[in-house]
């Protein structure tokens, strides 16, 4: 039965639910029992922000704090992986991951491939990513770009509660390493969530507004400054489609370019660092396989290329918000020249 | 409500999660005199579309919502009455409702669905209406009580109506034990025992249908009368393909094409019904599940269960309904059958007749149960 839930709760409750189904699933990371060995460490915090909270107190010993040593500790929980286990392991923010790129690129994403299918490696690397958090620069980017760049690792960004749970099942039954990417900021936000466990397959964009007359394609927070904006320019008469990528790899190509050749006004709205992202990687495919459809030039709202600011004022104006989203809807609703051109003909 | 004889049409409540419905088109004009049942409004809420019909009998004189219009359940969408009424007095009454209805009654006629556990396995249903002979609804294979969104409020006007989840459908227990016709008449029955019921007005669709069917054979005193929509077990004949495809499909693009010939006008398959759909199938024990009933239901085909020929053995008396575009199961199925049979065939639905033409489908029904209470 679906109820209320937080994103974080949601997350905690997909942990929650595939421990109990499968004693191969273990936790590992900084803090993820929070106080173990220390007196109350049964109601640990759980995680720098609380999001195993709980489960220390359940699984005991399958939730491992680790000291702060993510290139062993991420090569522990591949190595596990690889070894039969199903572990689920924290790297508490993604801008941390460059101590461990070898285990994760060089080791994990190529085991299947270069042992000629015959080995697995089902590890989970869950990490928060996001500005707009006053973390400054090294603990705010979104890096889920760089890891979508590398055959063998799959890539996970949900955006809503229901998402989260359902693709985060998903991604401790999958076979392959899946890195998790969890927006810091979307942990407070609810939304109906079923009790039960269930799964989002990889590789499927959400439709999150039906809409005839420019796409909006997003990913993560953006996805709700993107509602935002649709909701304001339908005020205005501009009927928006949002689309919600849910996974950058896989990534479901025909969804969008489906959308693209409905509307022919595509706005790609990426809160990361603009170049060799998200947004120029799908704008790049609409250019490809949708030129012909195209009404008016693809529009990018992106972070501008630059560390996240360590002051509140230019880490607002840094990130994309539903204003900077809605001009850049306008501007392409707005964009006349190939039909003034034809009709002078 | 009415002063000098001035009545209202409200936004229906549809479903236990409609809270608003957006007026998509006026199909009655303004100054035609309408009567209870007739159809007025097409209404779109985030499930679907659907038709309002006239609750009350005058000329329609006000148009309040215009389409497009976002209105509140039990908001106010026309005003009907007597042509020897002034405009100047309908002006006054949408004044005064516009203001009465800012009070906002959104959720106190809110019925909530109910869990009760039956021989191990919970069951969920919904109470709407209260009193008079009771009517039980049973959906389809892969529906759940939703499916009768349009139908179970009017069907309660005099009476209570209940519609459950099957189990392995909606928020039931995903435990079908060996899918069978008789496995699931017998979890009805219990449920039936559970809340008192002993005799009631079985109304089932396609598979809900075959239900119906195999209770009224096994407990022959249970029912009142058996009112079957595009019944399963009255023929061989069935698309399986549809069947297999609404078992295996994952994604919304697999999934929509089948989910489309469930209805003869496909563009009442929107977004939110493939999401909806998706959503229950993708909750653990669902495809095993749907897996077990389609297995049990179909063999080589065909429907591995026929009880036509063991309708002469029901007492009840039968209403049989059926869409004459059903792609699913034929609507020759409904030709020939025993005499004592009702029959109506309703030519621009397909499969979803109750939800297709809910204003013509509730008004058969409802006319059958006073016939049989």
């Amino acid at each position: 039965m679906a109820r209320t839930l937080t994103y974080q709760q949601a997350i905690n409750e997909a942990l929650d639910q595939e421990m109990a189904r499968d004693d191969t699933v273990i936790l590992m990371g900084e803090d993820v029992a929070g106080g173990q060995g220390a007196d109350g460490e049964m109601d640990a915090w759980g995680g720098v922000l609380g999001v195993t909270k709980g489960l220390y107190g359940k699984y005991g010993d399958r939730v491992m704090d680790t000291p702060i040593s993510e290139s062993a500790f991420v090569g522990a929980a591949i190595g596990a992986a690889t070894a039969g286990l199903r572990p689920v392991v924290e790297l508490m923010f993604n801008d941390f991951m460059g101590v461990c790129f070898d285990q994760i690129f060089n080791q994990a994403a190529k085991f299947r491939y270069m042992f000629g299918g015959k080995a697995q490696t089902p590890v989970v690397i869950r990490t928060m990513i996001g500005a707009g958090f006053r973390g400054a620069a090294q603990h705010s980017q979104s890096l889920y770009s760089i890891f979508t760049h590398i055959p063998g690792l799959k890539c996970v960004v949900p955006a809503t509660p229901y998402d989260a749970k359902g693709l985060l099942i998903e991604a401790i039954r999958d076979d392959d390493p899946v890195i998790f990417f969890e927006h810091k900021k979307l942990y407070p936000i609810e939304g109906d969530v079923p009790e039960e466990s269930y799964t989002i397959p990889f590789g499927e964009a959400e439709i999150v507004r039906d809409g005839r007359d420019v796409t909006i394609i997003t990913l993560a927070e953006m996805v709700h400054e993107s509602l935002q904006a649709a909701e304001q320019l339908a005020s205005d008469g501009i009927d928006c489609e949002v689309i919600d990528l849910r996974t950058t790899s896989p990534l479901d190509e025909e969804t969008l370019l489906e959308s693209v050749t409905e509307t022919g006004r595509v706005v790609v709205v990426d809160e990361a660092n603009p170049r060799c992202s998200m947004a120029t990687d799908i704008s790049a495919l609409i250019a490809q396989q949708a030129f012909s459809a195209l009404k008016a030039p693809i529009q990018m709202v992106t972070a501008p290329h630059t560390p996240v600011p360590f002051s509140d004022n230019l880490e607002d104006l840094y990130k994309p918000d539903a204003a900077r989203i809605a001009d850049a809807v306008r501007t392409v609703s707005e964009y006349q020249a190939w039909q003034t051109t034809e009709s002078k003909n | 409500m009415a002063d000098d004889g001035i009545q209202k049409l409200i936004m229906p409540k549809w479903g236990f999660s409609m809270t608003h419905g957006r007026v998509v088109a006026w199909l009655a004009a303004e100054g035609t005199g309408i009567s209870q049942g007739d159809e007025v409004l097409e209404v779109e809420t985030d499930k679907a579309i659907g038709v309002v019909e006239s609750t009350v009998n005058g000329t329609l004189r006000r148009h309040v919502a215009e389409p497009g219009q976002e209105i509140p359940v039990g908001g106010l969408l026309a005003v009907v009455a007597d042509t020897s009424v002034s405009d100047k007095d309908i002006d006054r009454f949408v004044t005064d409702s516009v203001v009465e209805d800012s009070g906002a009654e959104s959720d106190a006629d809110a019925a909530a669905p109910q869990f009760v556990e039956v021989g191990g396995r919970t069951l969920r249903y919904l109470k709407q209406g209260d009193g008079g002979r009771p009517v039980v609804l049973v959906h389809g294979f892969s529906g759940n009580l939703n499916n009768w969104l349009f139908n179970h409020s009017a069907l309660a006007a005099d009476r209570a109506v209940y519609a459950l989840d099957l189990p392995g459908h909606g928020l039931s227990s995903k435990d079908v034990g060996d899918g069978s016709l008789d496995t699931f008449a017998a979890v009805l029955r219990d449920w039936l025992d559970t809340m008192e019921l002993s005799q009631v007005h079985l109304v089932g669709h396609s598979l809900g249908g075959a239900i119906v069917l195999a209770l009224a054979l096994q407990s022959p005193d249970r029912p009142l009368s058996c009112t079957l929509i595009a019944s399963a077990a009255l023929g061989s004949e069935i698309d399986a393909e549809f069947v297999d495809g609404i078992v295996q499909a994952d994604r919304r693009r697999q999934l929509k094409p089948y989910l489309e010939r469930l209805f003869a006008d496909a563009g009442l398959v929107t977004r939110q019904l493939v999401d909806d759909v998706l959503k229950f199938k993708r909750v653990d024990g669902v495809h095993a599940a749907l897996q077990t009933v389609a297995d049990s239901l179909i063999a080589d085909g065909k429907q591995a269960r026929v009880l036509r020929e063991r309708l002469p053995d029901i007492s009840a008396p039968m209403l049989v309904l059926w869409g004459g575009q059903d792609h699913i199961l034929p609507a020759s199925h409904a030709s020939g059958l025993d005499h004592r049979c009702t029959i109506e065939v309703l030519d621009d639905c397909g499969h979803m007749v109750q939800m297709e033409n809910p204003a013509e489908v509730n008004r058969l029904i409802a006319n059958f149960l006073r016939n049989h209470d």
